[in-house]
């Protein structure tokens, strides 16, 4: 690895290190509660958050694989249905013109009203918070995707149906491969919306996850489990991002 | 089906407008089976758009035209093959699969299409580039893979669309040397569209030369040499010269408001 490399992996890691270190001396040595004139138990260190995290893993991951069930199964049907979306569009100026606005209204309806109603209608299962993380991520694919499709260069259209090219064969060579560096822009916002949105759909009203976890302990001041599935959150964040870049450098391999 | 000396492509009285703007004015042209026809004339003369109705892209707004005896568009469509100014090589493609094209859209598998394309990198010299995406490929070889993508369709008909505009001079003089080779090899009907009247005289058995928007044509000069084997001593031949310099005459006074227009 060149210098510059090692760097670039050291810094951001050396950061972290150091920016947990600080808050661990903080907490521990009480300057936080002090400052902020609490109990010093309402401040964990890192070091309780990381007790916290391991003592109580079984009831942590119970519920992380909740949320985290919630958020695949969202983006999944929210990819589909945006894929869905974006080729009929492209393929029928009618459906586009019919289905477009209904696309941005439906999108434009705040997530936090319709989060309860789901809940009366379905319940507190996991089927409501999939439906509304589809809800939510479904636009910026279709948007993107459709835009992306619509970029296709007329010229290589043309050449393409000098050689034979069918309807189809066209989207399938010249326009999908056009699209896909936006459909990946689109799959990057829905990746990073995603968790948000299944948090806020918990909160709404449901019998098990993490934010379920997190309303509780945060009344029983549990805070250091509170920041345990923090730090849970913040992996499957990073997590999901990290992979949807993976996606993209394995498939887009042209510039 | 085709006779030798057929006519392959036959434009009667054609005129084109986009909306008020009279792009192509009465152009009756005719190119044999195996002639290799060039249109040369001022930038926005049409020349490309006159390319499009014959390859089935566009309809003519008055008068009729036929490729390879279709007069219909889906017709023209099937028998033409058109080559772009820019190579137009798909990115995301090989090389290879980017000359398969035609053959893929026709329902070929990959490797049979494959296999098919490949022979004729052979016959190119384009061997050990096969797998090379495009923006690996030098802007001449790219100008070859794209150049047997239309080969590869099998059409009597190409219509090749300024398909060195885009090269330095050097590489351009040596592109056409290729192209010349090609045909020898590969005799097909070819429609030239062009800039550059020695690149034109050079490539076509017979030039037309073009006047300024609305296109008509002005001139039609004959090739002394077209398509010999060596490139330098063809061009610089007396009576090439004479050729060019009464092909830049026709083109000058075509360049001038054609009568009844402008003013």
């Amino acid at each position: 690895m060149s210098v510059r490399g090692a760097l670039r992996l050291l810094l951001p890691v050396a950061l972290i290190a150091a920016l947990i270190g600080l808050w661990q001396i903080a907490a521990s040595t009480g300057w936080i509660a002090e400052a902020l004139n609490l109990k010093p138990f309402l401040v964990p260190s890192p070091a309780e958050v990381g007790d916290a995290l391991w003592s109580n893993r079984a009831l942590l991951w119970e519920n992380a694989w909740v949320t985290l069930r919630e958020i695949l199964f969202g983006l999944l049907a929210g990819v589909v249905v945006g894929i869905g979306l974006a080729t009929a569009m492209r393929f029928s100026r009618v459906l586009r013109d019919a289905i477009f606005p209904l696309t941005v209204a439906v999108q434009a309806v705040p997530i936090v009203v319709i989060a309860p109603i789901l809940v009366v209608w379905f319940g507190y299962g996991i089927g409501p918070k999939v439906v509304i993380v589809a809800f939510a991520v479904f636009f910026p694919i279709t948007v993107n995707l459709l835009d992306g499709l619509r970029s296709v260069d007329p010229e290589a259209v043309k050449m393409m149906r000098t050689l034979d090219a069918s309807r189809w064969a066209i989207f399938r060579r010249v326009e999908v491969p056009t699209a896909l560096p936006s459909f990946f822009s689109g799959a990057k916002v829905a990746v990073a919306v995603a968790p948000i949105v299944a948090l806020f759909a918990e909160l709404a009203g449901s019998s098990s996850g993490l934010m379920r976890l997190i309303i509780q302990d945060n009344a029983n001041f549990e805070i250091a489990r509170v920041f345990a599935a923090t730090v849970i959150l913040l992996v499957i964040g990073v997590l999901l991002v990290g992979l949807t870049a993976l996606a993209q450098r394995l498939v887009v391999t042209w510039r | 089906m085709r006779k030798d000396n057929s006519v392959s492509v036959v434009a009667r009285g054609l005129s084109h407008t986009y909306g008020e703007l009279c792009s192509l004015r009465q152009i009756d042209l005719a190119a044999a089976d195996g002639e290799v026809v060039a249109l040369v004339g001022p930038s926005g003369c049409g020349k490309s758009t006159l390319l499009e109705i014959v390859c089935g892209l566009r309809e003519p707004s008055v008068g009729g035209v036929e490729a390879g005896g279709a007069a219909d568009a889906a017709g023209r469509l099937a028998r033409c093959a058109y080559m772009p100014q820019r190579d137009l090589l798909l990115p995301w493609f090989s090389a290879l699969d980017n000359a398969a094209l035609a053959l893929r859209n026709r329902g070929a598998g990959k490797a049979e299409a494959r296999r098919e394309a490949g022979t004729l990198f052979e016959r190119f010299g384009l061997v050990g580039f096969e797998a090379a995406r495009p923006d690996e490929l030098s802007g001449g070889m790219r100008q070859r893979v794209a150049f047997l993508r239309t080969l590869v369709a099998g059409k009597p008909v190409l219509a090749l669309d300024e398909p060195f505009a885009a090269l330095d001079a050097i590489s351009r003089a040596e592109m056409q040397g290729w192209l010349a080779g090609a045909l020898r090899a590969d005799s097909r009907t070819v429609l030239l569209v062009s800039h550059d009247i020695e690149e034109a005289l050079y490539l076509a058995d017979r030039v037309v030369v073009l006047s300024a928007r609305p296109g008509r044509i002005v001139a039609e000069l004959r090739s002394p040499a077209p398509r010999a084997p060596d490139r330098d001593a063809a061009v610089t031949d007396p009576a090439f010269v004479a050729a060019r310099e009464a092909a830049l005459r026709a083109l000058h006074a075509g360049a001038a408001p054609a009568p009844g227009t402008g003013r």
